[in-house]
C-alpha cells in the first residue's frame, strides 16, 4: 500500500544525495548548481505529495513558485558562471578562494 | 502488487539511480544528461500523485529549457574533465556520513509520525482539472505573489544578459543623440563656381 511515507521518503533519500553530491563535486561549480537544482526538485516532490494526500492545491501552488525561482536562479548562476570563465578560463571552486583572508 | 505501486517504484528507482549518477560521473555533459532523466522520472511520480499541470510543467520548462540552457554552457566552456574529479575520493567518506546521519534523521521522522497509515486518497472524479483548479487559485488568492513571481522572472533576464553582455571595441553602432544633434555645416560645404553654359 502506497502511503505519504513513501513519496516523502523518496523526497529525503533524492535530497541526501544531492547533499552528498555537494560534498563530493567540490570542485566543479556546474555539477554544484545541479545538486542545488536536486534539492529543489526533492522539495517539490514533499510539496506535491502534502498537496495530495492533505487535498489542498496550495501546495502546487507552492511548486510553481519554486521553479519560477529555481528557473531564475538557474540563468543567473549560469551567466555568472560564463563570466568567471572569460576571466579566468576555468570553473573550479579552487581558483574562486580570491576572498579568503 | 497493485499497477500503481509497480510505477511508484519503477520511477523511484530510476529517479534515485539517475540522482546518483549525477553527482558521481564527473563529466558534466553526461550529469546534464542523468539529470534530465531524473527531471523525467520526477514528472511521471507528479503524475501519479495528479498533479498533471505541474508535471508537465516540470518536463517543458525544465527539461525543455533550464537543461539545454545547461547543456549549452557546459559545451561552451569546454572544460577539462580530469582535474575537476579530483578531491572525489578524499572527500567520499565525510559526504558518505553527511548523507546517511541525514537520511536516517528524515527517515525517522517520517515513519513514526503517522504518515505511513495515511494511504492515497482515491482518484478525483471525472471531469476534474488539476489545471482549472490551480489557475483558479493562482489568479485569485496568490495573485499578488504570482506578479512578484513575474517580476522576478525579469529581474532574471536583465539580470542575466548585463552579466554575459561585453561591449566590443570593434563594433559598429549608431549613436541616436549624435544624430539629432548634427548641424548642416558639418555636413554639406557649398562651392561658389561658375556656371559653364553661359560662356
Amino acid at each position: 500500500m502506497l502511503t505519504l511515507a513513501h513519496f516523502l521518503s523518496l523526497g529525503a533519500l533524492l535530497f541526501c544525495i544531492s547533499v552528498a553530491g555537494i560534498f563530493l563535486n567540490r570542485k566543479n561549480v556546474l555539477i554544484l548548481l545541479m545538486c542545488v537544482e536536486l534539492m529543489l526538485l526533492a522539495v517539490n516532490m514533499n510539496f506535491v505529495a502534502f498537496a495530495h494526500f492533505l487535498d489542498h492545491t496550495a501546495g502546487q501552488v507552492f511548486v510553481f513558485f519554486i521553479l519560477t525561482v529555481a528557473a531564475a536562479e538557474a540563468a543567473i548562476g549560469l551567466a555568472i558562471l560564463v563570466v568567471l570563465f572569460r576571466n579566468r578560463q576555468s570553473i573550479s571552486v579552487d581558483d574562486i578562494a580570491d576572498l579568503k583572508g | 502488487m497493485p499497477i500503481i505501486e509497480i510505477v511508484f517504484y519503477l520511477f523511484g528507482a530510476t529517479l534515485v539511480g539517475s540522482a546518483l549518477g549525477v553527482v558521481t560521473v564527473g563529466n558534466p555533459i553526461y550529469a546534464v544528461l542523468f539529470l534530465v532523466l531524473s527531471f523525467f522520472s520526477a514528472a511521471c511520480i507528479w503524475l501519479l500523485m495528479q498533479a498533471e499541470f505541474l508535471a508537465i510543467v516540470l518536463v517543458l520548462v525544465y527539461v525543455g529549457a533550464v537543461m539545454v540552457l545547461f547543456l549549452f554552457v557546459v559545451m561552451m566552456l569546454d572544460v577539462n574533465v580530469t582535474p575537476l574529479t579530483e578531491g572525489f575520493t578524499r572527500y567520499l567518506p565525510v559526504g558518505l556520513l553527511v548523507a546517511f546521519a541525514m537520511a536516517v534523521q528524515m527517515f525517522l521522522v517520517i515513519w513514526t509520525r503517522g504518515m505511513e497509515n495515511q494511504a492515497l486518497p482515491a482518484p478525483k472524479p471525472e471531469g476534474y482539472s488539476n489545471t482549472r483548479e490551480l489557475g483558479l487559485l493562482l489568479y485569485t488568492d496568490y495573485l499578488y505573489a504570482f506578479e512578484i513571481a513575474a517580476v522576478l522572472l525579469l529581474v532574471a533576464i536583465i539580470a542575466a544578459i548585463a552579466l554575459t553582455h561585453r561591449r566590443r571595441p570593434e563594433t559598429k553602432y549608431q549613436d541616436p543623440s549624435q544624430q539629432t544633434q548634427i548641424k548642416r555645416v558639418d555636413r554639406v560645404r557649398l562651392v561658389k563656381m561658375p556656371s559653364e553654359g553661359e560662356e
